[in-house]
């Protein structure tokens, strides 16, 4: 935590002060976590030396959660309370889910977004990742020895407001600060262009367990730009497998199979369809529930035929995306391949005749998003070594917009802006004397509100009664860094003022992930108590040194009473944290974050002003 | 809170308020800008400061944004003289630009009909000619001319251009979906 970098922002100030930070791959089949030691990233195995992380919770009857291999070894004996693949369900309704095929869950309509009734009780998508996040969080810090400073989760590109923000309370759930959700795509292009020392227009393709993500990038001196980016996140490996399984249940008439024998199809098609990739045929052996033995088989080239369709649907995005990059097939440099599926030798030469060009894999396609996420996060921690200087810069993924008349989208924000973003629209009422307005955020591409996700609805009310079409309400969208969207509507004429940051409707408040968080700690409460007033009296010794460092750097940009105010706010903060309560320690460093906010303007303003004044002087000589 | 910013966009980037831009210049400019302070440069920094960094990166991103694409760059400059394009509400055009808008229509919505993607093609090579000339019109009217009147009303030929152009877009997107519409389906078991 620190107000002021007295070197150059983002530089670590004090290198012997290394924070711990990591990259987490929350991904559909694996999740892995990973960390810059001494300058290279590396993933971090669990005491077996296995990397991989299977993405796979049981719930015991104990209200046990196992996670991993363990989980995945009852997969097959007990499917109901083995959540496998939960990354398909974040943020998704019942609707949402019931596309993806039969899944052996008790799925419960939760407001939002589905939930599954396990042995331990309901468990939402979120809290099952959060249990995901936990054990990597766990690794890690036994690895590192030590509390994280915090994290980088990785999302896939084509994830949509309710899917970005379900992962990054799971994140919190599980105790992580979250330093930044980064895109998948992009983090597999850090790694792959900051080891390559690459420069151009690259394409990453990235098919996982579960999502398709294609994001087009151009890398110039140190900048990673995003210029566009597609998918579809619920198409991936799994989906392969799925076919399989449905292919069999035809041919071998077992069309109302289990939860049980469904898991076992799907367990065996999965590993017929990695054996597919260096054999040209390969079977199986399942035992179902009654005790049938079957023999399963399949060649390549049977494979290949019931798959294409899956394979077909990774162009439509990728020929979208670079249209909307403005580029034609023969302007991008690279091709690379990310996430276990594109291991498929068929879907490799699909990409290959797509882009004309024989894509990269020299990469190992599934740790390079972990590694490109430890790479950020140790830059965003502030451990960035000097000269390592290099810029991102994302987008978003969907358009994001409003409900207007008629059920009709007007996009306030157009896919593909480049974050952060914010953008206002004006609006006017349409009846006389109309007090209050209803605002309903959508997101997605299409016309009519009923084919985009609903993100939130609020209203603004206190709008003073004028005659239709006198009032100027003005909504203004903003997203942030991590594509997370928050809005704000005003009445101009009068300033009535709302806003709320978007949550989709289960939304966690800050509050319930507290009391979530704490009912999850076996600890004693004095333990808790003890934990919360060293992280607090962390937070304010950084924020008091930075914020002293501040006052005497640009003391002059305030008045001797702002001056005195904030002074004055660093003395009792100072008094907080010589004392016991963290609870009060916590409202100090609060209120003087608030207090500090107009301070922080003014010496942003004055950084951009000399770095301005700096280059008009640097290009004199030239002209 | 909201900081103040009274740069306009030229301002922000440090380039002369002009219509003529030298593309790296700006480029250059705004990667200075954005190096300084986005977000990710201060993830590890108060709250306070973030939603500064924030607030500043949306507006580097607006101006580059502005700056980069020339009818909105025209449209801008335009404002900061005074003048309103007045895209919405001027739809008065010159005969023999409606003329041409019309048959352009039609020639979208035959290509659309006959499926016909050599057509479509065509058309929009012929709007990018077009584009192409309306913009040195407008680098002359808002350069040396200083005509502000003849650049609102190219702006808003241009924008047309735009929307005419998205269309071909749309229909040659709709068929390449069309083409592997048979696949989804048959995919979806
Ligand atoms: N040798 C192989 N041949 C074919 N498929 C493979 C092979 N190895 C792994 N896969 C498939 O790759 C998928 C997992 O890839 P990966 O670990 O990259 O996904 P993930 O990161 O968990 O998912 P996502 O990124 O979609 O959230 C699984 O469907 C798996 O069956
Ligand atoms: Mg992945």
């Amino acid at each position: 935590m620190s107000l002021l970098q007295i070197s150059e922002p983002g530089e670590s100030p004090e290198p012997h002060q290394r924070r711990l930070a990591v990259g987490i791959d929350l991904g559909t089949t694996h999740s892995l976590v990973a960390t810059v030691r001494s300058s290279s990233a590396e993933c971090l195995p669990d005491a077996e030396g296995r990397v991989l992380l299977p993405s796979i919770v049981h719930y015991g009857a104990g209200g046990e959660a196992e996670v991993g291999y363990g989980a995945q070894a009852r997969a097959a004996d007990d499917p109901a309370n083995t959540v496998v693949s939960v990354k398909r369900f974040m943020g998704r309704g019942v609707a949402d889910v019931a596309k993806y095929g039969a899944l052996p869950y008790r799925f419960v309509d939760a407001p939002g977004m589905v939930a599954i009734e396990t042995a331990a009780g309901l468990r939402s998508p979120v809290q099952v990742s959060a249990d995901i996040l936990k054990a990597l969080r766990v690794r890690a810090e036994e690895s590192l020895g030590g509390e994280l400073h915090g994290a980088v989760v990785t999302v896939p590109a084509y994830f949509d407001d309710s899917q970005r923000q379900a992962t990054k309370d799971a994140a919190r759930l599980a105790g992580l600060n979250v330093l930044r959700l980064l895109n998948e795509p992009t983090a597999a292009a850090i790694a792959y262009g900051l080891d390559n020392a690459s420069e151009g227009t690259f394409a990453i393709f990235d098919l996982g367990g579960g999502t398709f993500d294609i994001s087009i990038l151009r890398l110039t001196r140190g900048v990673f730009e995003v210029l566009a980016t597609n998918g579809d996140s619920a198409l991936g490996g799994d989906d392969f497998d799925q076919a399989i399984a449905m292919h069999w249940r035809v041919t071998h008439g077992l069309a109302d199979a289990s939860g049980r024998d469904t898991r076992r199809l799907l367990a065996a098609a999965r590993q017929v369809k990695e054996r597919l990739t260096t054999q040209e045929s390969a079977d199986a052996q399942v035992t179902l529930t009654w005790g049938q033995q079957l023999h399963l088989g399949l060649t390549r080239r049977e494979f290949v035929e019931i798959s294409a369709p899956l394979v077909q649907r990774t162009l439509g995005p990728t020929r979208k995306a670079l249209r909307d990059a403005k580029l034609a097939v023969s302007q991008v440099d690279g091709v690379v391949l990310v996430g276990g599926a594109t291991r498929m030798p068929h879907l490799q030469r699909a990409v290959a005749q797509f882009f004309g060009r024989e894509p990269l894999v020299n990469l190992d396609p599934e740790q390079v998003v972990a590694l490109g996420a430890a790479i950020q996060a140790n830059a965003l921690a502030g451990n960035r070594a000097p000269g390592d200087d290099w810029l991102l810069l994302d987008v978003i993924p969907l358009s994001l917009g409003l409900e207007t008349m008629g059920g009709l989208v007007e996009k306030v924000i157009p896919r593909n802006s480049t974050i952060p973003v914010a953008r206002a629209q004006e609006f006017t009422t349409f009846k006389d004397g109309q007090t209050a307005m209803a605002i309903h955020v959508v997101q997605g591409e299409r016309e009519l509100v009923s084919d985009c996700r609903s993100l939130a609805r609020f209203e603004l009310r206190g709008i003073p009664p004028m005659v239709a079409g006198a009032a100027r309400i003005a909504v203004t969208f903003q997203v942030d860094a991590d594509g997370l969207l928050s809005v704000s509507a005003r009445e101009k004429t009068t300033g009535v003022a709302s806003s709320v940051v978007v949550k989709p409707s289960y939304g966690l408040t800050d509050d319930e992930v507290a009391t979530m968080l704490r009912a999850g700690f076996e600890h004693a409460q004095a333990d808790r108590d003890a934990r919360a007033l060293a992280e607090q009296r962390v937070e304010a010794e950084g924020l008091a040194a930075a914020l002293r460092a501040a006052l005497e750097q640009d003391g002059d940009l305030l008045s001797g009473e702002e001056r005195a105010a904030l002074e004055a706010g660093i003395a009792s903060l100072d008094a907080a944290r010589r004392g016991t309560d963290h609870r009060g320690l916590k409202a100090a460093v609060e209120s003087l974050n608030r207090a500090s906010e107009s301070f922080a303007a003014r010496r942003m303003d004055r950084s951009v002003s000399r770095a301005l004044a700096g280059r008009r002087l640097d290009e004199v000589p030239t002209k | 809170m909201t900081p103040e910013f009274s740069r306009n966009h030229f301002e922000l980037l440090g380039l002369p308020v002009s219509y003529a831009l030298d593309a790296a210049a700006l480029e250059r400019a705004y990667r200075d800008l954005q190096g300084r302070v986005h977000p990710d440069r201060f993830a590890s920094a108060s709250e306070a400061e973030r939603r500064v960094a924030m607030q500043w990166a949306a507006r580097a991103n607006e101006a580059y944004r502005t700056l980069r694409n020339p009818v909105d760059r025209a449209r801008y400059l335009l404002g900061l003289k005074g003048f309103d394009t007045g895209e919405e509400s001027n739809t008065a055009m010159p005969p023999d630009f409606l003329l041409q808008q019309m048959e352009w229509r039609e020639a979208v919505a035959q290509g659309r009909a006959d499926r016909d993607e050599a057509a479509l093609e065509g058309l929009r090579r012929e709007i990018h000619a077009e584009r192409g000339e309306m913009q040195s019109l407008l680098a002359r009217a808002l350069g040396g001319e200083r005509n502000y009147d003849a650049g609102c009303s190219l702006v808003r030929k241009l924008r047309f251009l735009d929307k005419i152009e998205a269309e071909i877009d749309d229909a040659l997107e709709a068929m390449a979906e069309g083409a592997h519409g048979h696949a989804m389906v048959k995919g979806r078991s």
